[in-house]
């Protein structure tokens, strides 16, 4: 019997090894670091699931891939279908406009349904609202997809895994770069702030002309508020000027969040390749399954399902690439 | 075509690379438009082990490094220095930021950073506004090329001065001259080459374009029109009709 070796537990492994399982495979997983904690990317992600939006700035598979993810994910962990609320400042209405020729699925609101929709955003007049979009807790979407795994009968192995193994998907991110050279890392930083007196229910966008500002809700007067990207393979640590940058966001959609406490500080780096589109290439005995970029959530069920079609049946999703190496 | 410090430009467009949607994007919009120049933000996008910084290096054109979001002479000079060794090149944009919405450079500090640069041995492109008198006191300061603004940084409104800028070009006809920042169209672009400019340097407009690579084919054609509009001496507008058949003697009046 085949049994099936997923390396690194983070959004990406966990996933495949999810709809491996689900497919009747044998599956184990290595991942050193052990359960999904903050060693991994995807432990710092937004959680959105938000195609329409993100197709403003990415190509049509992330789109058309990204519909798919919405019932992925709320077959596997708690998902809140509340949409997207997409707001600008008034000296940035152009770049408002710009969103709105550039992506669809959106109603256009103004000040009164704002208010309905977020009673605590405030001294917005215009906004787009895109009403089909998701989100989830990250933390409790791997959580619940590594105790599924568990209660299945997947085995995790914390250590490495051994070198002669067969039947391998590689799943480790910007882990595996010695083996992927056209992958490289995308910093991003994030904040988790704690503010009980506003209340927002749903992924709220503020635009930005250097990068896309959110904040999404995490229950309990608990906010997550990203996220920088920058080129940058420096993981270290936040820098002032992001920092600043992603609290001011925070403070124009209500000065209230001045008050909230900074609970996490998140820096990491996004897996990712040239066209920032993830790939599922095969080397010998091993798949490799990566690049998911800042589509980490988006896009782990269609590359899950890629390297369960390509590890089962053969078959070639438009995510494997030849492999010219 | 004039030389930015003894280097001849393969084609007039300077291209940024800041805020593309990928990387492949980027790499493909200076493929098809041919740009001859990449700029590069060292502060933006800094740290350790830069594959981005390297993708660039391997488009095969001249790098012109920038001080993009420095505020002081002392951060515009550190910048500078490391731009140099990681690019192993004398140029340098300068670009002091005086104003937080307008993104004006501070020319006081521009003037004293271009000198302290200029001693260090540095070839400076400094980022200025249309101010005459600025543009003689960075050409004092050892400056060989100025850039002066069509309009501010990324706002697409494109030459909203072209009366400042016509002075100008008539001011230092030898000097190259680089439209820098404002460009938002193609038709900008043409017509700040019209104007006798001698380069155009971009980046919104080309990187937030619902398709870059064609804005950026387009905004390569655009200022060859222009320069080539340049070079054939425009007519002279006017007020009244010009015929350009004589009228005299045919049976106009009928």
């Amino acid at each position: 019997m085949t049994v099936w070796s997923v390396i690194g537990a983070g959004v990406a492994g966990l996933a495949v090894a999810s709809e491996l399982a689900a497919r009747g495979a044998t599956v184990q997983v290595f991942d050193p670091g052990g359960p999904p904690g903050p060693h991994g990317c995807s432990w710092w992600a937004g959680g959105m699931l938000a195609p329409w939006c993100e197709f403003e700035n990415a190509e049509e598979p992330v789109l058309r891939l990204g519909q798919q993810a919405l019932g992925w994910w709320a077959a596997r962990t708690k998902v809140d279908r509340l949409g997207t609320l997409v707001v600008a400042n008034a000296r940035d209405l152009p770049d408002l406009r710009r969103f709105a020729r550039r992506t669809h699925g959106f109603q256009e609101v103004v000040t009164d349904d704002i208010a309905q929709l977020e009673p605590d955003l405030h001294g917005f007049g215009k906004g787009l609202f895109f009403t089909d979009e998701a989100h989830l807790d990250p933390r409790r979407a791997l959580h619940d997809l590594y105790h599924t795994l568990k209660k299945q009968g997947v085995v995790f192995h914390k250590v490495p895994a051994p070198e002669a193994l067969d039947n391998v998907i590689d799943c480790r991110g910007l882990h595996a770069r010695e083996s992927l050279t056209d992958l490289r890392g995308v910093k991003g930083e994030m904040l988790v702030i704690r503010c009980p007196e506003i209340t927002l229910t749903r992924p709220v966008r503020l635009l930005h002309p250097r990068m896309p500002l959110y904040i999404v809700p995490r229950g309990d007067g608990v906010y997550m508020l990203g996220a920088t990207m920058i080129e940058s393979e420096d993981s270290d640590r936040i820098t002032a000027r992001s920092m600043l940058e992603l609290l001011s966001a925070a403070y124009a959609l209500n000065p209230g969040f001045g008050e909230a406490e900074v609970l996490e500080i998140g820096v990491d780096l996004r897996p990712a390749f040239p066209d920032n589109l993830p790939r599922i290439r095969r080397r010998g005995g091993r798949i490799y399954a990566n690049g998911l970029y800042r589509h980490g959530y988006l896009l782990a069920p269609a590359l899950a399902q890629g390297v369960a079609d390509l590890a089962l049946e053969n078959k070639h999703s438009e995510m494997v690439d030849e492999d010219r190496a | 075509m004039k030389r930015f410090y003894g280097t001849e430009l393969p084609n007039p467009l300077m291209l940024g690379t800041a805020q593309y949607p990928s990387p492949a994007i980027l790499e493909q919009a200076f493929c098809e438009s041919g740009a001859g120049v990449a700029t590069v933000s060292l502060r933006r996008e800094s740290g350790a082990g830069q594959t981005f910084w390297k993708m660039i290096q391997e488009l095969g054109v001249l790098i012109l490094p920038n001080t993009a979001g420095c505020h002081t002479v002392k951060e515009a000079v550190t910048t500078a220095q490391m731009a140099r060794e990681v690019f192993d090149t004398k140029w340098i944009k300068l670009e002091l930021i005086g104003h937080t919405d307008s993104l004006q450079p501070d020319v006081f500090q521009l003037v004293e950073a271009a000198r302290v640069l200029t001693d260090e041995g540095f070839q400076v492109f400094p980022y200025t506004t249309d101010d005459l008198i600025v543009g003689e006191r960075l050409l004092a300061a050892g400056c060989e090329v100025l850039m002066p603004w069509g309009a501010p940084i990324g706002s697409g409104r494109g030459l909203n001065n072209a009366y400042a800028l016509r002075a100008m070009r008539a001011e230092f006809p030898d000097v190259p001259l680089v439209i820098d920042a404002g460009i938002g169209l193609p038709s900008h672009a043409a017509q700040a080459m019209e104007l006798g400019y001698d380069a155009v340097l971009l980046n919104t407009a080309v990187a937030r374009a619902g398709d870059p690579v064609l804005m950026a084919k387009a905004m390569m054609q655009a200022i060859q029109a222009g320069q080539l509009a340049h070079q054939a001496d425009p007519i002279e507008a006017r007020d009244m009709a010009e015929a350009s058949t004589p009228v005299i003697g045919k049976a106009f009046l009928s």
